[in-house]
């Protein structure tokens, strides 16, 4: 009788293993799927990247004395710098904005208030990148212009991408703060620390990781922003001396020129593509070593 | 209670959709597509041509697709759409390849913010703007500003044809702004007081109609308008053209004629362009 | 004495310390949503008066100047539908098996973890050039959006696999534990325990991710294309709302006006995916603790 009950069990158990051996591996060929998107992406660019490659080879793409792909130079570093300063610019100042407005979100507002404001942040998040751009090249480059022409600027830059990549980082925010356990804040507060002491003090040591993610996050997509760049920021090929100066993207190079691009023009711009692609990848690597410290 | 009758409500509506899609594309079988692709500039005028030409050809689909002149060139001769669309005249190595079909004509003008005082420019002139040699309006008798020069990304057929006029190189060229296509031009012009650009002139002057605070100049002594686009007196000026590989089908000729017909005169003026004579 | 004093403008210092901070708390989400009426405001302002039943019911006119866009919303609607169909499995699947049966040091989770880092910074131009060469060239799937729906799809998994995964590890591990100590199996305490906990995480990636998409343009306009017409299957080209957008905006003169219109009834597309994104996880939530 017992025999019998523990041949039962230990059946079961063996259906139970399998179950669970069955959901792994389907998750696992699910994941590979996932994994080897960035692999196929990486595998095209190259593709279509070679044969200007084999033309000119690596070196004209920084030392050339511009980018005028119709007669055969191909600098690329002013839009490398470019790129660089927008996204920098912008993620200095979305990064302590969309903490702080989480913040707010999870610690100062009432509940009904935190409710209504979340939803904001997300239709934020969801309006077209199209309706910025148009928003910046109507209302805040001529706003820029009667500062400092032409208005169509770096600066214009930094401040659309700012609001574009602001709700990226206080919905991520937002989410990790949600996370942290009751236990820090009652222990936070029966120790005597004030809410914004409780807040420096234990909620974002707490919440590194999710806030890390965000930042993450938000550099990538400040870095790949196409269109609204494209709009306001004058796309003149030069290295800005100020933030008044215009200046091109690569992202807004690959919209501008891909349409119309041939042969080794257009393998020139799959040239920016991997270029982009490498600044991602120097992004992922440099945050983990960063993670791993 | 209501929650859930409005959530059944979407859900049954989504699944109508689903089934109206498959159900239509099965009885769609013995449907004729055509595609075109090609030049952005183009691809308005041949949208509404195409529609016209399906509320008179039934069972007959086609699609327009955008990508810039040299795509459309591309794919009419590799045989990747049936029809393509060009912005510009053919080079001449270009020609062998194609059959080209000219549906109506489109000039470029020089633009200027309404505000500016110019009243005209030379062609020494824009070539002294363009090229960084005159870089305030007080050089050419407007007020002291300093100049905006507003030009075309590489590889448009506007900024070729500009370049050509003037007898310019893109290197030579030191603008301020760069920009894709015409809207994005007069909405700089129009927000940017001492602004100078370049766009299709029927586009601009649809723009100036309807309110819009920028104002053409003349090039070469001619007014620019429509008008003197269609008489030809107008120096700036290029046909939109249609092309195919070199044995177009039936059906192929037939949007051709159609699109070459006096039936859509309207739908390219329409399109703020010049029908052909 | 002294010591009262000290004490009194120790007070005083910290009542001052937590005044600033919560004021300056309490400005930036003042001034996020000043910018967010500011912009918000200009589209309804410029498009409230375009939308009508017919706006929303009839085919496009001369080149979208005029008519409706009844074709670009079923367009737009059938991309997000085969964007979610395809990445919400993927991502949900890859996001259990990085979160609860991989340990942090395994290579094979490394390497995916490593390599969706990099996926969610590739430009959505990147995208466009990559769905381009991929779906509508070598799988042959045209312009189409069946190919505009898988393009859209690679470009939010990474969205949604990481707050997925974020909100998979906020789940105790008592849970687990518990579940492990009643001998249920692993694949019942996911469907039961974990995955009902993870659901806010969840929600945040997919609104995230729908926010993304239904905004994209130029992964779209490789991939999806620009036909204007009622798609008869999911093979046939069709043109998205925020294409529309950017074409009336950036390529037809006079087109602004439905421009607006078009981005008004995308927001209000997004709230109301929004809407029933929160009110399903609220109903399922609530159906999973009667169920217990």
């Amino acid at each position: 009788m017992t025999l019998w009950k523990l041949k039962i069990s230990s059946l079961f158990n063996r259906l139970q293993s399998q179950a669970d051996l069955l959901l792994i591996s389907i998750l696992r060929i699910l994941a590979t799927i996932t994994g080897a998107i960035v692999l196929f992406i990486v595998f095209f660019l190259i593709l279509e990247a070679i044969p200007v490659l084999q033309d000119e080879g690596i070196v004209p793409f920084f030392t050339d004395s511009s980018w005028n792909p119709a007669e055969g130079l191909y600098n690329l570093t002013p839009m490398l710098l470019g790129t660089l300063f927008v996204t920098l610019g912008s993620v200095l100042i979305a990064t302590p904005l969309g903490i702080l407005s989480a913040v707010f979100c999870q610690y100062y507002a009432p509940a009904k208030i935190a409710y209504f404001y979340r939803r904001l942040i997300e239709l934020l998040a969801g309006i077209p990148s199209v309706v910025y751009g148009f928003w910046g090249l109507v209302v805040l480059v001529p706003l820029i212009n009667s500062i400092n022409p032409p208005g169509t600027s770096l600066l214009a830059g930094i401040i659309i991408l700012t609001i574009m990549i602001l709700p990226t980082i206080a919905l991520i925010a937002d989410a990790s703060f949600a996370k942290i356990p009751e236990e820090y804040l009652i222990g936070a507060a029966s120790l005597g620390l004030s809410q914004w002491g409780t807040i420096v003090g234990v909620v974002f040591p707490a919440a590194k990781s999710g806030l890390f993610t965000g930042v993450i996050l938000e550099t990538g997509r400040a870095i790949g922003e196409t269109m609204a760049v494209l709009m306001v920021c004058g796309n003149v090929v030069q290295i800005p001396r100020s933030i008044f100066d215009p200046m091109r993207a690569l992202t807004a190079n690959i919209a501008l020129e891909m349409a119309y691009a041939l042969g080794n023009h257009r393998s020139a711009l799959f040239v920016s593509g991997l270029g982009l692609m490498g600044m991602i990848i120097i992004l992922v690597v440099a945050s983990e070593i960063i993670n791993e410290q | 209670m209501h929650k859930k009758q409005s959530f059944a409500f979407s859900l049954v509506s989504l699944l109508c959709l689903g089934l109206l899609s498959c159900s239509q594309a099965g009885s769609n079988t013995e449907l004729k597509k055509l595609t075109i692709t090609g030049s952005t500039t183009v691809a308005p005028l041949a949208n509404e041509i195409a529609k016209r030409f399906e509320s008179e050809n039934a069972n007959v689909r086609v699609d327009v697709q955008t990508g810039g002149s040299s795509r459309g060139l591309y794919d009419a001769e590799q045989g990747l759409a049936d029809i393509g669309m060009v912005s510009r005249a053919l080079k001449q190595e270009e020609k062998p390849n194609v059959l080209t079909f000219v549906i109506a004509q489109d000039g470029i003008g020089i633009i200027v913010n309404k505000d500016n005082d110019i009243k005209a420019l030379s062609d020494e002139q824009i070539v002294k703007i363009y090229t960084g040699e005159i870089e305030n309006w007080k050089a050419v008798g407007g007020k002291a500003a300093p100049i905006t020069v507003v030009n075309k990304a590489e590889g448009h057929s506007t900024l070729e044809l500009f370049l050509k006029y003037f007898k310019l190189k893109n290197a030579q060229v030191k603008p301020d702004v760069v920009i894709k296509d015409n809207q994005q031009g007069i909405k700089t012009v129009a927000g940017n007081k001492d602004a100078i650009g370049y766009v299709s002139i029927g586009t601009a002057e649809y723009s100036i109609a309807n309110g819009v605070a920028i104002k053409l100049l003349p090039v070469g002594g001619v007014e620019a308008s429509t008008k003197t686009v269609g008489d030809g007196s107008f120096p700036l000026f290029r046909p939109l053209n249609l092309v195919t590989n070199t044995s177009p089908s039936p059906l192929t000729q037939q949007f051709i004629d159609f699109a070459q017909s006096k039936e859509v005169h309207d739908l390219v003026e329409a399109q703020n362009f010049v029908p052909i004579q | 004495m002294n010591q009262q004093q000290k004490t009194n403008n120790k007070k005083q210092t910290t009542n001052n310390k937590q005044l600033i901070t919560t004021s300056l708390v309490w400005s930036v989400p003042l001034i996020i949503t000043a910018i967010f009426f500011w912009i918000l405001g200009d589209i309804i302002w410029h498009g409230i008066g375009q939308i009508s039943w017919e706006f929303l019911t009839t085919a496009t006119k001369d080149a979208g100047r005029s008519g409706g866009i009844a074709p670009i919303i079923v367009s737009t609607v059938l991309i997000l539908a085969v964007c979610l169909t395809v990445s919400i499995p993927l991502g949900v699947g890859t996001a259990i098996l990085l979160a609860e049966f991989t340990r942090e040091e395994n290579w094979f989770g490394r390497l995916v973890r490593r390599s969706l880092d990099v996926l969610a910074g590739v430009p959505s131009i990147v995208f466009g050039l990559f769905g381009n060469a991929l779906f509508v060239r070598i799988l042959g799937f045209k312009y189409s959006i069946l190919s505009g729906g898988l393009t859209l799809a690679c470009m939010v998994l990474p969205i949604l696999i990481r707050s997925a995964e974020e909100g998979l590890r906020a789940v105790p591990n008592d849970y687990r534990f518990g579940a492990a100590c009643l001998g249920i199996c692993r694949t019942s305490t996911l469907w039961h325990l974990l995955l009902p906990a993870a659901v806010p995480g969840l929600l945040v990636g997919l609104v995230l991710g729908v926010g993304r998409a239904i905004a994209e343009t130029a992964a779209l306009l490789f991939t999806s294309g620009y036909v204007d017409h009622l798609p008869t299957s999911l093979l046939d080209s069709g043109r998205s709302l925020s294409i529309h957008i950017f074409d009336l905006s950036m390529n037809i003169s006079g087109g602004d006006p439905n421009a607006y219109g078009s981005a008004l009834v995308l927001i209000m597309l997004l709230l109301i995916i929004n809407g029933m994104a929160a009110w399903i996880t609220h109903r399922w939530l609530e159906n999973r603790i009667l169920y217990r």
